[in-house]
């Protein structure tokens, strides 16, 4: 059975975002690639030394992956706005994950600088994917403003926790006809799963991978967990019970025959 | 609410036996708790919390871990400018300091940053003393501009400045204020600077709060270890830093760590700062604010940078000179103070990435 994750008129086979940031040695990120099999990339504009002499994080990053810059550090819809147009003119392409925080301390996502710019960025044809807090109105408004996808936050970015806002991020997969991405939060394999298994359309994974003490054999854990997850929901799964089934149901009597 | 009227509300507070009779369990129970309150970090800078070093260490650093990633931005400061109109009794830039006194002229602030510049770091820390006719905001202002053409991220540290003045300094391109307290002790303060702007206490607490309304991207603040008593210096700056994270939450918000080194003068510290307190410290310090960066400079020498590596430090200097214009200058003047960690960037680059760090070297893009 083919199936395809279609965004910004590609379509990938793996479900599995990742990231570049946080890794001891940037020189781990191609094997980190190839084990989990991700298609798509984020990376932070901020941390890119495009005029480096010595080396960039984009150096290995292989030329068949689809990059998705960040706009890590805007505080603003414009410093994010202007940070997208930076990324598309140094050769970044033209996806972009609108990360704006005006909170550093708990760096949430401020979901209304984050609709400003998205209604900028796709009027001027990117491909944008916002970084959010899963409120539902907002998602809707995203939507309509273009995005190609929403990328509600499953915990605090960096914190490990998991899906703390699973209930929202239900919604927002229920109802929201763009692709779901879970992004932020998923500290392990079975977070990744457990997001794929509710219907998410992928997940995005950075710290989890980056920051363990194997990140190669984490990534290749990661993409078993996501395509498990992914097969759950298309397979399925039946319903769970709370309830025992009685072997003889108390209202079995509307069905015997006299 | 205003820093000032926070510390005050800790004027007859008995600071000493408070911290020596918080108990073993106190401590565990802080060790237990997720989020830090500020009572909570007083624990942890307290006597009885020198024996759980190793359960904060390990705590710091799984919270490091996953907030910052195994990486260190390095950075290196370029002093513009030592004449300076105060007396800090612990300063080798103090104006009764016979030393020679240099600034720098536009082409060698130039020449200076196409040095630096060569060994590929891309954050500048702008320093100068306190002599505002000398140094003025425009002189500052304009060597913002010049290191913007060489550098994608500009801290200053230098004299506290106007909300107007930062503002035509972000203007310019600087966009991170660094600013010590020296000493949160208002007696103290008086003390150790007895003339000059500098003996303003008021004005200066109120520094990184006028550098956050002018919008500095970020805001670094620190204590001076070793004038004072560290624990109760510590709070403060712990309850300083948490007020400007909830004051200003778009900024972001670092602590310095820096300990006194020898300098021109005949000031001794009277009080001493152990390694083993500044463990405790920097481990307090995360554990009480996950996100807060803290920068260790070469004041500290490469043993112990290199040990403290996994306890919560994000930002550390290197290929420093603490002299006006240090790096292409032939005539040395004797620098602000002695630094113990001689590194050049290429090897604090190759360092620590032997210990399993990414030294980063660009974490700022002008937009």
């Amino acid at each position: 059975m083919e199936d395809f994750l279609e965004i910004g008129g590609k379509k990938l086979k793996s479900r599995l975002f990742t990231g570049t940031g946080k890794y001891f040695n940037d020189s781990l990120i191609p094997e980190v690639i190839e084990k989990s099999e991700c298609e798509v990339i984020t990376l932070a504009l901020r941390r890119v030394d495009f005029n480096s002499k010595t080396e960039n994080v984009t150096d290995y990053i292989p030329k068949h992956m689809t990059l998705l810059p960040n706009t890590s550090g805007a505080r603003n819809h414009d410093e994010a706005v202007r940070i997208a147009r930076l990324a598309r003119a140094c050769g970044c392409g033209n996806w972009v994950k609108i990360e704006v925080i005006s909170d550093t301390k708990y760096l949430f996502p401020d979901n209304h600088e984050t609709l400003k710019a998205s209604e900028i960025l796709v009027k001027e044809g990117f491909v944008v994917l916002p970084y959010i807090s899963p409120d539902f109105v907002v998602a809707k408004q995203l939507e309509q403003a273009g995005v190609s996808a929403v990328m509600p936050l499953g915990a605090p970015i960096g914190s490990n926790r998991g899906l703390k806002t699973k209930e929202m991020i239900q919604i927002l997969i229920d109802e929201i006809k763009v692709p779901v991405i879970v992004d932020a939060g998923i500290g392990k394999p079975s977070h990744a799963c457990e997001a794929m298994e509710m219907g998410a359309d992928a997940c995005l994974v950075n710290t989890a991978i980056a920051s363990s003490r194997n990140p190669v054999l984490m990534a290749e854990a990661f993409k078993n967990a996501v395509s498990a997850g992914r097969k759950c929901f298309l397979a399925k799964a039946g319903k769970v019970s709370s309830k025992a089934n009685a072997s003889s149901p108390l209202t079995g009597f509307l069905n015997q025959e006299n | 609410m205003d820093f000032y009227e926070i510390i005050k509300e800790y004027k007859d507070l008995d600071f000493d036996s408070i911290f020596n009779n918080i108990t073993k369990n106190q401590v565990i129970d802080v060790l237990d708790k997720e989020t830090l309150t500020k009572d909570d970090f007083f624990v942890l800078l307290s006597p009885q919390a020198e024996n759980f070093l190793e359960e904060m260490a390990v705590k710091a650093n799984e919270i490091t871990l996953r907030q910052f990633g195994r990486v260190i931005t390095l950075f290196t400061p370029m002093y513009i400018s030592n004449y300076c109109i105060n007396s800090c009794v612990y300063c080798g830039y103090n104006c009764k300091n016979k030393i020679l006194r240099k600034h720098l002229t536009y082409d060698e602030i130039e020449k200076e940053a196409e040095f630096i510049s060569s060994s590929g770091l891309k954050h500048i820390l702008v320093l100068t003393g306190e002599d505002k006719k000398k140094a003025t905001p425009e002189y500052v202002s304009k060597a913002c501009e010049i290191l913007k053409k060489y550098f994608t991220a500009i801290a200053i540290e230098i004299y506290p400045m106007t909300i107007d003045e930062y503002k035509m300094v972000v203007e310019a391109g600087g966009d991170s204020l660094t600013v010590y307290q020296e000493t949160y002790n208002e007696e103290l303060y008086a003390k150790l600077h007895p003339a000059g702007p500098k003996s303003d206490y008021r004005f200066r607490l109120d520094t990184p709060k006028r550098g956050a309304i002018a919008n500095m991207r970020s805001i670094n603040i620190g204590a001076l270890l070793g004038l004072a008593e560290w624990k109760k210096e510590m709070f403060f700056t712990g309850l300083h830093a948490d007020c400007l994270f909830r004051e200003y939450p778009d900024t972001e918000i670092s602590v310095s760590l820096p300990r006194i080194r020898p300098h021109e003068g005949d000031f001794m510290p009277d009080y001493d700062v152990t390694d083993k307190n500044m463990v405790q410290i920097m481990t307090a310090l995360r554990l009480f604010m996950p996100r807060c960066g803290i920068t260790i400079s070469t004041r500290e020498n490469m043993e112990f940078r290199n040990n403290i590596l996994p306890l919560g430090v994000t930002k550390m200097s290197a290929g420093v000179s603490t002299k006006v214009g240090g790096h292409t200058q032939e005539e040395k003047d004797t620098g602000q103070f002695d630094i113990s960690d001689t590194r050049s960037v290429v090897e604090m680059a190759s360092d620590l990435r032997g210990f399993g760090y990414q030294p980063v070297y660009k974490d700022w893009q002008y937009i």
